[in-house]
């Protein structure tokens, strides 16, 4: 569910696909979410990857060419190289993560709404994290139309 | 499917793909999306050890969904930023071409 669209994100030649196809990605992460019983970060996740960066995404792709001509696609050693890096990559982090270490794992515990914990943590422990976070949001705002503003004659 | 190595499984097939899309893609919008999915198996990897690794002392359970929200913010700030980048170049190069951005170079 999750991981196949992503392959089409990876390997598809048309771009419009592939910014489809990380839709269904972000909401099958959106369910894993769900199934790790982070049920605010699944909303979060549908709320600003699906409502806000795909969409984004999609302006991006239609902005700069046209709607159904094929994307640029890079030469064969680029894409080789970029195939053996990503294997390597995957087997690396299976392989330590998922295999060599025994993790010193919990038993499951029940699944209660996440919200209010989150709460407390963000404006107790993580205070200064949200605060620098919202001054961040400040910047990239002001600095992304000055970036992408037309220059004053 | 309720056990943490699938869910490590899963997030280094998506760490993996994001990285052969940096790598094999020349449009810059599509090295975007593959940094979106490079992000997005961190956070699960976050939350996924946060639910399942017994907790440190002084550590809070939630704690790793924290990182993952903090990362879905940086997230949705870095996508405007380079959105807005790509935006300039074309207006300026009428490309957008990673390989023909040659500019800086020294």
């Amino acid at each position: 569910m999750t991981v196949i669209p992503a392959f089409v994100v990876a390997f598809s030649r048309n771009l419009v696909y592939a910014a489809f196809a990380l839709l269904f990605t972000f909401c099958g992460i959106a369910g894993l979410y769900g199934f790790l019983a982070a049920d605010f970060l699944a909303i979060l996740q549908i709320l600003i990857y699906v409502g806000g960066i795909l969409v984004l995404l999609l302006f991006g792709v239609l902005f700069t060419q046209k709607v159904y001509s094929p994307s640029v696609r890079a030469g064969l050693g680029t894409s080789i190289s970029g195939m053996v890096l990503g294997g390597i990559l995957f087997c690396l982090l299976f392989l330590v993560l998922g295999i060599g270490f025994h993790w010193n794992t919990v038993e499951e515990h029940s699944a209660e709404p996440t919200i209010h914990g989150l709460g407390e943590l963000l404006l107790s422990r993580h205070l200064l994290p949200f605060e620098v976070a919202s001054v961040l949001l400040l910047i990239v705002l002001i600095g992304a139309v000055a970036v992408a503003r037309k220059e004053l004659e | 499917m309720n056990q943490l190595p699938s869910y490590l499984l899963i997030s280094s097939i998506l760490a993996a793909l994001g990285v052969i899309t940096i790598v094999g893609r020349r449009n810059a919008v599509a090295i975007l999306m593959g940094i979106e999915l490079l992000l997005n198996a961190a956070a699960l990897n976050f939350v996924a050890f946060g639910r399942f690794v017994k907790h440190q002392l002084g550590a809070h359970p939630l704690d790793g969904q924290i990182f993952a929200i903090f990362i879905i913010v940086l997230a949705a700030a870095e996508a405007v930023i380079i959105l807005a980048v790509i935006i300039a170049i074309y207006r300026q190069m009428a490309s957008i071409d990673s390989d023909q951005l040659r500019q800086m170079k020294g």
